[in-house]
Parts: structure tokens; C-alpha cells; sequence
């Protein structure tokens, strides 16, 4: 059931905030269909927030979050279910259950959703652990696998259902140089493989360039830029430059909004 | 003044919204009992799980209640040359009162805590978010049958604790003290009620069920993703399941047996 439009999610200008801190405003972004988008930007800028709207798990404050054409904000419960399982999202440290084992977690969406024999749950789990070359792992305990490999397992669960489309909550962070390219690649051959749309949230500079299709940088609340990795590198914006350059100093605020410093410390009395 | 009319408005609104938050998911929980059933399988993985694990705990406490209560009722009976009732208070103790409220207090300290804890960690994991995008509800796949395995599995300890109780009872009075085994159970089998006595004990129980549970699965599954706090909820779930077992104890005994 596809529709016309080249774009699977779509965002339009959303404004959302957490209590009284805006987190996003009025972002307005696409995701085509079968390319890796990369949402990029500074840590609590939002990136994550955006994952969430789109699998509904939190609702913005006004916009439209599109996916296949119906806005998730407004879908009821059932509606709601029926789009997530057109989803898969890897959470940034995997979630995986922690009271069951490598197979027992991949097979656990199968074994809840799809009435099928053991036999080919099995076969399922199988193959999608061998896609993740974890086959050999499948009896142990998440408590027994490196960060890495919880990682990879829990992408396998993800994708148990054969989703369109992937999201991804930093997957690199925190991993090591042949984990990081491994899982870069890994996100890269199953986009094209399965035919997905991909969205990667993260912000390691080097490997999301080299896997993304379009980057989009968010920074402040707002969209900064959005384009194909070379034209987001070569940005005379300030605000982007600051990003690809890793400056410290530049239009992204390091502070967090605050009184005024004079008055937090006591200098300045009230003045009458 | 303005502030603290404020303050006392907003508090109050808080509350409010707690108790609305708190009894739409106890009736999600009622409400799927239904589900529950259909997969019976994992009401009764957690049925073994809490039960099983908090039998030793249940039995051995009962036993010293029985102990106890043995020693003292005869203590205060053999006054007025009425040792032979030993076995009546002894059973009517257990069956109306001590059975359900220590068995529940009891269950509080080791299942309850238990599903604080786990279902805070979950939510800490992120295990809770990822099932919800895998478009499974949570309170349905991991809070219902452990709501529903703890309210069926809370009637049974609570027996176990009394039949045990008696028998500890049994065990001081007759076999140690020498009190008339005939009449220690003939008394006691005359006196207590199935429907009065050990019908409303079952209630009881049920009703402790009801609660604890509740408590212990609401507490975490709204407890702050953190250890610190996973541990407040833990702490307040002991507490306030606690009390309102107490509480709640008091006003079914006004109720049930017209004092």
C-alpha cells in the first residue's frame, strides 16, 4: 500500500516543549522513501524528541507528524498500533528485555503479533540474528553481551516484523572504532537490502556523513540545514559550520538559559 | 498570601490528577481480565513467581503467629479455667485478623517490592518505551497478569498462613502446654463460621490482593526512570501498601462483623 508521495515521514511545522522548555520550534522536515536520513545536532537538541513524535509516543503541541499520509497525532490507540508495527526503533542502548534471552528477545514482537508455528519463529529469529551476525549468540543473556552486540540484537528484534521504516537512536555512541563502522555499515546494507526508509539519530559526524543520503541538522529548536552530506559540509551558515566544524563556540547556545549572571551571584541588588 | 492560595490550589489539582490517573488505570487493569484469561499462561508464570517465592516467608512467619498466639491466649484463658477454648482463639485470630492482614503485609515485603523494583528498572531500560513501539501496550503485556497473578495468589497465602498458624497453634497448646486435643479442636470446630469467620478471612485477603498489587505495579510503572528513583518508589510502596492494608482492615472488620 503505497502512496504517491516520495516522502514516508513527514513533519510540518511542529512546536513541542517539556513543561514550560521548548524543545522543538516549528520544524518542518521530509524523509524519502528508501533513503537513510540522518538527524543530526548538539545532545538535548531534540533529535530524540523528533524519534518519539513519530512513533506517537509523545504528541506535539501543534503541526502535523505525517507517516504514509496520516497524521500521528491525531490517530486513536488502534490506528496508533497499526502504524508502529510498520515501524522499528533501536533504542540508543538497545531496551532489551532483560529477563530473556537473545532469542527469546528477537522472537518476542513475532510471538506477539504473528500466529505462527515455533518452527518458523525459529527460522525467523534465526535469520534475522544471522543478518546481525549473531546467530552464535542467540542463547545467551543480554547481561552477558557487550554493548555492542545488545545493540545488534536489539536492531534484529527491531526488525522482526520486516518494518519500512527504521529509527535509529544513536546507534554509534558509545561504541568502539570497529563496532561503530560495523554498525554503520550494517544500518547502510539493511536500508538497501530490505528496502527501508531510515532515519539515524546521532552525532558522530564522520559515519553519518558517510551512510546518509540526506542530513538534516537541528539545533536551537529549528532545522539549521538539511541537504546531501556534501552540501550540509560545505554550509556557510555559522550555526552549521560551528556543527561540522565541532567549534566550541558559535551560534549554539553552550548555555542553558539562566537568570541573568549578575543577579545570580549576588552583584547586582534590586534595583528600586 | 496570593502565593500560598496558589500553591494549595495547585497541590490540590496535583492530587486530583493522581487519583484520576491512578483509578483509569486500575480499571484498564480490571477490564483486562478477559485478556488475561485468554492467555492464562502468563498469569500463571507470575503466580508461581510470587507465590512460590514468598511461600517460605508465608509459612514460616505463620508458624511463630500460631507459636504466639498459642502462649498468650492460654496465658489470659487458663485464668478464667477456660484453656479448653485455646484452639477457637487461636483459629478465629488467624482466620478473621492475622492471617490476612500479616500475609498481606508479608506480601508487600517480598512480591511487592519485587515488582516495584522490576517494572521501575524496565521503565529505566527503556524496556517499557520499546514495547510500546513495537505497538504491544504495556499494561497490558507486563502489568495485567502480574496485577491479576498477585490477586489470586494473595487468597492462597493468606490460608496458607492460617492453616499453618493453627497448626503452630496446635503444637504449643496441645503438644507442649498439654491443653485437651479433643476439645482444642471440638471448640474450634463449633466456633468458627465457614461463611462468617473464614468466608470473610477469604475477602479479606482478596481485597488485600487487590491492593497491594495495585500499589506495587503503579508505583513503578510511574516511578521517576533513575535509581534513585526506583528506590523512592520501592520505599513508597512498602508504605503506602502498608498502611492501606491496615487501613482498609479496619474498615472491613467494622463492616463485616458489626462490632
Amino acid at each position: 500500500m503505497t502512496t504517491g508521495s516520495p516522502h514516508l515521514v513527514e513533519l510540518r511545522d511542529i512546536h513541542f516543549g517539556y513543561g514550560d522548555r521548548p524543545v522543538l520550534e516549528g520544524v518542518s522536515l521530509q524523509v524519502p522513501r528508501g533513503k537513510v536520513t540522518a538527524l543530526m545536532g548538539a545532545s538535548g537538541g531534540g533529535k530524540t524528541t523528533v524519534l518519539r513524535l513519530i512513533g506517537g509516543q509523545h504528541r506535539a503541541q501543534s503541526g502535523a507528524v505525517l507517516f504514509e499520509q496520516q497524521d500521528i497525532g491525531r490517530l486513536n490507540k488502534e490506528q496508533l498500533y497499526q502504524a508502529r508495527r510498520r515501524m522499528g526503533m533501536l533504542f540508543q542502548f538497545g531496551a532489551l528485555f532483560t529477563d530473556m534471552s537473545v532469542f527469546d528477545n528477537v522472537a518476542f514482537p513475532l510471538r506477539e503479533h504473528a500466529h505462527l508455528p515455533e518452527t518458523m519463529v525459529r527460522d525467523i529469529v534465526l535469520m534475522k540474528l544471522e543478518a546481525v551476525g549473531l546467530r552464535g549468540a542467540r542463547d545467551l543473556r543480554p547481561s552477558e553481551i557487550s554493548g555492542g552486540m545488545a545493540r545488534r540484537v536489539a536492531l534484529a528484534r527491531a526488525m522482526a516484523l520486516d518494518p519500512e521504516l527504521m529509527m535509529y537512536d544513536e546507534p554509534f555512541a558509545g561504541l568502539d572504532p570497529i563496532s561503530l563502522g560495523t554498525a554503520a555499515r550494517l544500518i547502510r546494507q539493511l536500508n538497501d537490502a530490505l528496502g527501508l526508509t531510515s532515519i539515524v539519530v546521532s552525532h558522530d559526524l564522520e559515519e553519518t556523513f558517510r551512510i546518509a543520503d540526506k542530513v538534516v541538522i537541528l539545533a536551537n529548536g529549528r532545522i539549521a540545514a538539511q541537504g546531501t552530506p556534501e552540501e550540509v559540509r560545505h554550509s556557510t551558515d555559522p550555526l552549521v559550520h560551528q556543527f561540522v566544524s565541532a567549534a566550541p563556540e558559535g551560534p549554539v547556545r553552550f548555555h542553558y538559559p539562566a537568570q541573568d549572571a549578575a543577579q545570580d551571584y549576588g552583584v547586582a541588588k534590586e534595583r528600586a | 498570601m496570593m502565593n500560598f492560595i496558589a500553591r494549595v490550589g495547585g497541590a490540590t489539582r496535583a492530587w486530583l490528577a493522581d487519583v484520576g490517573h491512578a483509578t483509569a488505570l486500575f480499571v484498564r487493569l480490571i477490564l483486562l481480565a478477559p485478556a488475561c484469561l485468554r492467555r492464562f499462561g502468563l498469569v500463571r508464570d507470575h503466580m508461581h513467581f510470587l507465590g512460590n517465592y514468598s511461600l517460605a516467608i508465608i509459612s514460616v512467619s505463620g508458624l511463630f503467629v500460631g507459636f504466639v498466639l498459642a502462649l498468650q491466649g492460654y496465658n489470659t484463658l487458663q485464668r478464667f479455667g477456660s484453656a479448653s477454648a485455646l484452639g477457637l482463639l487461636v483459629a478465629l485470630s488467624l482466620v478473621r485478623e492475622l492471617g490476612p492482614v500479616i500475609s498481606a503485609l508479608l506480601f508487600t515485603g517480598r512480591a511487592g517490592t519485587s515488582l516495584t523494583a522490576e517494572i521501575g528498572l524496565m521503565k529505566a531500560g527503556e524496556q517499557l518505551s520499546a514495547m510500546e513501539m513495537m505497538a504491544i501496550d504495556p499494561v497490558q503485556r507486563i502489568l495485567a497478569p502480574r496485577f491479576w497473578a498477585g490477586v489470586l495468589v494473595m487468597p492462597i497465602l493468606g490460608a496458607i498462613f492460617s492453616a499453618v498458624g493453627i497448626i503452630g497453634g496446635w503444637l504449643v497448646g496441645v503438644v507442649m502446654i498439654g491443653v485437651d486435643a479433643g476439645s482444642f479442636w471440638g471448640q474450634m470446630r463449633d466456633g468458627v463460621d465457614v461463611w462468617a469467620d473464614v468466608g470473610n478471612g477469604v475477602i479479606k485477603t482478596l481485597v488485600f490482593g487487590f491492593t497491594v498489587s495495585f500499589i506495587a505495579l503503579r508505583q513503578g510503572f510511574e516511578a521517576q526512570p533513575t535509581p534513585d528513583g526506583v528506590a523512592r518508589a520501592t520505599t513508597r510502596t512498602v508504605v503506602m501498601a502498608s498502611l492501606t492494608v491496615l487501613a482498609l482492615d479496619f474498615v472491613l472488620t467494622a463492616l463485616m462483623f458489626k462490632l
